[in-house]
């Protein structure tokens, strides 16, 4: 607000430079400001503000700012700024330095809170009129704040003149505060009493709060219902805030669980170094960056994208290796796979200490990721959309290649009938490992980005392998859709439920929740049904 | 007797092997001087004895993996339920010793500024009571949950996974300073048990006893029920579930029968386990740890319950030598362990065993030699 | 159903229908039973054979119809194990024993008895139980592997050892899926005989693929297909109906 105001009084200095005549009509009202005590210079800003002359609000500015001295040697009201033990003396409209006096030669006019609120809402009228939308703008924000009733006259005449929308619904608003608190029946009361309840902020909600107070009863229930009305939508604004937080969580959970969904849900491996495979694509960023940093910064921006293929490549790779040299020989034992991938994930996560080291490792986040977006009432970190949108990208194309390629019909066609696609020529093996590989490979680049937005240690996986499973089985194995659906519904239960239970206990409640889900439908929320599961 | 009707051979060796020590360890502790070679150091005892609590929670996991297919990845939460109960009966012995001397609260909840004792807490100054808790309270969570698992068929990596999710949402739980039992320290400065020093070496070699007493009791009851037409009709479930259905056996009162006795032993094996370590915290809930207990048993051999109290001992030594030599490896060894075990020992240290010795006795293997990889 | 019906039968289907994602596995089935009867149904390959035996044993619920045993019971409302405690006795199609257990256990795990959990722990196998299970050894010609491994059994001892659970079970109904399936010819002889011999004490119900041994067995004959009942009469009655001949030969 105090930014608006500054900023229209910056813009009107501008204008006033080239209108030194006005200027000196102004004099002798400046010089009243010097007035003595707290209400002949009240006087004088009302005086100032009725001129209607925008030259004057960088005066009341400074005024506001006690930046304006009376010099006892003529009585004329100049700015001042001290300077050690004393002041520096200007002129008040041009800046043009007068002299430096000593402490003594000028008295500051001082400004107590009530001659504050004059100040301000002179400067809203002042700047009503101005020719410049953005002062309006900003004027008729100054008026709604200040709620002086003597100013209605001037914001009526500004009503009747304004032609922007924007400013017009301010100036309105502005108008109906000021009734509202001031309006001589209660039925002009009421009625801005709704204007406000309109507007729907924590602002109007809290003009309202002191219009109730004091007021005749119908007004007060007015006012109250009000207030009760702008609860009620913020607290959607809010839901609908939360439910931005869950669905970023739910791309999150989506990332780390997408790649599992391929080889637990449709090679039905249980592969617990899945998290490993995150934490070696968030470690692959982190060794694309620190590269960067050292032989080539100004590919800063671009070391997310870099990393993409690298961690994809990497996670791949090893992701096949453990096919080829561990799982392969488990097929059909899951229990035994879960725990010989559980091993898997204890060397990994050694091996990356040894290398790495313990603690966390600082990934950058790119320019282009960091800020945030105002949409209405929301507010959404820029990272936080990246990742949501990245997210639904992988998973797209995923369906895409799986549906599309050669591959992806090779897949389906071994998991499906391992016997029947081996002997219409598809090497199986190949597709096994490639398979495991590409799941892998799919939660390196969840590494990528999970490294946005978590720290990058050797631990980093064992976050999420539990949340995966949960997702993978929520949504039911064998269905990549159901995790995605799986995904966010718990990523938004889990935000929606924090403002009240707290983030542990939401956890907790997530958990439980799956659990018994899980007694209900034992295959998700999209279960493959027939003959075929039941052996 | 009903109880010592299966033991058979090997498990009359097992059984005296461990009196031998449970007499030999307090022994060596107690009567030889210091000097002498073969003293038992109080941290020795109470090394050995952790051993033997793990070793009845790697029984109470065998009992169900082994003979009844149901991989629990949550065994650990039923043991540290168990020792929490038993926490929080030595936290209430400590009385008005704790650091703020409250003669009713526990230090932790007079720094939370705690006015009363929750009412979960009352009666864990009764020992009996306790007791009674370290059974009853993972008893009955495991029969909940069971109930509601076995009732509706979940079954394999499903049935692991959600007991995974179990104890990581119990770990969640008792990291809260809300929930009154101590949040992130847990409980822990214990000063006595029934009115003798924890800190004293009679009191160790005590609870060392009981312990060997404990995995006595409980392998003997292990064998007693695997013995019987009840644990074979768990292997026939583990071995063919619908099958056994179709028998006419009711197979999730079967399963829910076994795991709530095998999650009490766990109990008693926690219970075991807090007085001889000092501390119980919700990190005994990490789903790590259950999934450690589980390689235990694999590496002892599983549904042999000698092979798991084996496993138990012979990984916990090889974690101890490991951590206090080259801390760094432990997590390598344990992890090749894990694929080394599968992949190579599928029947573990007893199966490799029980290999050798057929070979030995009879150099034509015979073809009636039983698949030992159960179906799943 | 306004009425409920009444019937003699041990095994009454009526209007029976179930659907795995928009396949009609049965399609409106419905056939009886008669008590002490010996049936053999045939059917091409979906015809729904081990459908009516999954809703018949329990495993799967029917979308609709009625399902009666002995006139009475609903089966519709039963899990598995109720079922089989009613004395309905199943054998599937793939020898399905228990491979960890001995011949002896497999069989004792079978025996009619008391299935509570409770009273298994504490069971001591009594004389009458030992003598019954050394004549069923007897019977299904089992008795020198008696303390071998199941799963280390022919595929044909495989059956017959399943077929012997069956007779320990001593079930009033007895649905036997391909009994002759992977069996040597004089096997096959063999088992037709033994099923003959329990079929004068018992209902049994078999499905089978292989005609020789439905000849063998010298009993009335269903065929199904595509969920519902085709014909039905001796088989060479139905096999000189000239629908059953279609499905089978034609198209």
């Amino acid at each position: 607000m105090r930014l608006f105001c500054a900023c229209a009084v910056l813009l009107l200095s501008l204008t006033a430079l080239g209108n030194a005549r006005a200027d000196e009509d102004l004099r002798p009202l400046v010089d009243a400001l010097g007035g003595g005590n707290f209400r002949e210079t009240a006087g004088a800003v009302a005086d100032l503000a009725a001129t209607g002359n925008p030259a004057a609000a960088p005066v009341l500015e400074l005024l506001r700012a006690g930046d304006l001295y009376t010099r006892r040697s003529d009585g004329v009201v100049v700015r001042g700024a001290r300077a050690g033990r004393d002041i520096a003396l200007s002129d008040v409209f041009t800046g043009e330095e007068l002299e430096t006096v000593g402490r003594r030669e000028a008295r500051q006019i001082r400004v107590n809170n009530s001659l504050r609120r004059d100040i301000d809402a002179a400067l809203g009228q002042l700047t009503l009129l101005s020719p410049d939308p953005r002062v309006r703008a900003g004027a008729a924000q100054a008026m709604f704040n200040a709620r002086d009733s003597a100013a209605l006259p001037l914001l009526e005449e500004a009503i009747a003149r304004e032609e922007e929308p924007e400013i017009m619904e301010r100036l309105i608003l502005a108008r109906a505060a000021i009734q509202a608190l001031h309006g001589e029946s209660d039925s002009v009361r009421l009625e801005a009493i709704d204007e406000i309840a309109q507007r729907g902020d924590r602002e109007a909600s809290a003009l309202l709060a002191t219009v109730a107070r004091d007021a005749p009863p119908a007004v007060t229930e007015a006012a109250e219902a009000g207030i009760a009305a702008i609860e009620r939508r913020l607290a959607l604004w809010n839901m609908a805030q939360n439910v931005v937080f869950g669905l970023s969580l739910g791309s999150v959970l989506l990332l780390a669980a997408i790649g599992l969904a391929i080889t637990f849900g449709v090679m039905g491996v249980i592969n617990m170094a899945h998290g490993e495979m995150v934490m070696l694509g968030a470690y692959t960023t982190f060794v694309v960056q620190e590269i960067i940093r050292t032989s080539a910064p100004w590919l800063f921006d671009w070391s997310l994208l870099i990393a993409l293929p690298l961690a994809f490549l990497v996670a791949g790779a090893v992701g096949v290796a453990i096919e080829r040299g561990v799982i392969r020989f488990l097929y059909g034992r899951p229990l035994e796979t879960l725990l010989a991938t559980w091993g898997l994930s204890l060397i990994l996560q050694q091996a990356v200490r040894t290398i790495f080291g313990p603690t966390n490792r600082q990934v950058g986040t790119p320019d282009w990721m960091t800020g945030s977006i105002e949409l209405g009432g929301l507010s959404l970190a820029m990272n936080r959309v990246v990742i949501i949108l990245f997210a639904l990208a992988v998973f797209a194309a995923l369906i895409v290649f799986l549906r599309r390629s050669r591959f992806g019909l090779h897949m389906r066609a071994v998991t499906q009938n391992r016997a029947m696609a081996s002997s219409m020529g598809i090497r199986t093996n190949w597709v096994d490992a490639l398979t495991f590989g590409l799941g892998s490979g799919i939660a390196g680049i969840a590494g990528v980005a999970l490294s946005q937005i978590d720290n990058v240690s050797p631990n980093l996986g064992q976050a999420y392998i539990i949340d995966s499973f949960m997702v993978v089985v929520f949504g039911g194995v064998g269905n990549l859709w159901g995790t995605l659906v799986g995904a966010m519904t718990l990523g938004v239960a889990n935000k929606l439920m924090e403002p009240w239970a707290g983030a542990v206990l939401a956890k907790i409640f997530v958990l439980v929740f799956i659990i018994l889900f899980i007694q209900k439908r034992p295959r998700g929320l999209f279960a493959l049904k027939g003959r075929a599961v039941d052996a | 007797m009903w109880l010592t009707r299966h033991i058979g051979p090997a498990g009359w060796t097992f059984l005296f092997v461990l009196a031998v020590v449970a007499t030999a360890v307090p022994y060596a502790n107690q009567l030889l001087p210091p000097d002498h070679p073969w003293h038992a150091s109080s941290y020795v005892v109470g090394l050995l004895g952790k051993y033997l609590t793990f070793a009845l929670l790697a029984l109470s996991v065998d009992l169900i993996w082994g003979y009844c297919g149901i991989l629990s990845l949550g065994h650990g939460a039923f043991f540290a339920l168990g020792g929490y109960a038993m926490g929080m009966y030595l936290m209430r012995q400590i009385g008005d010793r704790g650091v703020y001397a409250d003669p009713l609260l526990p230090d932790f909840m007079v720094f939370l500024n705690w006015q009363e004792l929750p009412w979960y807490w009352y009666g864990f100054d009764s020992f009996l009571f306790a007791m009674l808790m370290v059974m009853l309270v993972p008893g009955l969570l495991a029969f909940l949950f069971g109930w509601f698992a076995f009732r509706s068929r979940v079954t394999g990596v499903y049935l692991s996974i959600i007991t995974q999710a179990m104890t990581y949402a119990l770990m969640l739980a008792f990291f809260r300073n809300d929930m009154g039992f101590g949040g992130n320290n847990g409980l822990t400065d214990f000063k006595d048990i029934l009115g003798f020093d924890l800190q004293s070496d009679a009191t160790r070699c005590a609870l060392f006893v009981a312990s060997a007493a404990a995995l006595g009791l409980g392998f003997m009851l292990a064998r007693a029920v695997t013995g019987s037409t009840f644990g074979k009709v768990l292997v026939a479930i583990r071995d063919a579930e619908s099958r056994t259905r179709f028998l006419g056996y009711r197979v999730d009162h079967y399963k829910l029968a076994a795991f709530t006795l095998s999650a009490m032993m766990a109990g008693v094996a926690g219970a075991l386990y807090v007085p001889q370590v000092g501390i119980i915290n919700p990190g005994e809930f990490a789903p790590a740890n259950s999934i450690e207990i589980v390689v235990w048993v694999a590496v002892g051999g599983r549904g042999t319950l000698i092979g798991a109290a084996l496993g138990a001992v012979v990984v916990n030594y090889a974690k101890t030598v490991f951590t206090g030599t080259f801390p760094e490896y432990w997590l390598f060894f344990l992890g090749g362990l894990f694929v080394f075990v599968t992949l190579f020992m599928p029947r573990g240290i007893l199966g490799v065993a029980d290999d050798l010795r057929r070979r030995f006795r009879r150099p034509s293997a015979p073809s009636a030699r039983p698949a030992d990889q159960p179906a799943e | 159903m306004a009425y409920p019906p009444t019937t003699d039968a041990i095994l009454y289907l009526d209007g029976v229908s179930v659907s795995f994602d928009g396949f009609k596995a049965l399609n409106a089935l419905s056939f009886l039973i008669d008590p002490g009867e010996l049936r053999a149904i045939i059917g091409p390959n979906g015809a729904g054979k081990t459908t009516m035996m999954d809703v018949v044993t329990g495993k799967t619920r029917p979308d609709g119809g009625t399902v009666l045993f002995e006139g009475k019971v609903d089966l519709t409302r039963q899990d598995e194990a109720a079922i089989a405690g009613l004395g309905i006795g199943r054998k599937f199609q793939k020898p399905t024993v228990f491979e960890h257990h001995s011949v002896f256990d497999n069989l004792l795990l079978a025996l009619k008895g008391n299935r509570s959990p409770y009273r298994t722990l504490f069971a001591r196998l009594g004389r009458d139980d030992r003598g019954r299970i050394d004549e069923i050894l007897g019977i299904i010609r089992l008795g020198h592997v008696r303390e071998e491994p199941a799963g280390a059994l022919s595929h044909g001892q495989k059956q017959w050892l399943e077929i012997g659970m069956l007779l320990a079970q001593d079930p009033k109904l007895l649905l036997v899926d391909e009994p002759a399936a992977g069996m040597t010819d004089a096997e096959t002889a063999e088992t037709a005989t033994l099923l003959k011999e329990i079929a004068q004490s018992h209902s049994v119900v078999v499905v089978e693929h292989d005609m020789a041994f439905v000849r063998e067995l010298g009993c009335r004959v269903t065929v199904l297909h595509e969920g519902s009942v085709l014909a039905e009469g001796s088989l060479d009655q139905v096999s000189a109906d000239h629908r059953v001949i279609e499905v089978y030969l034609g198209r």
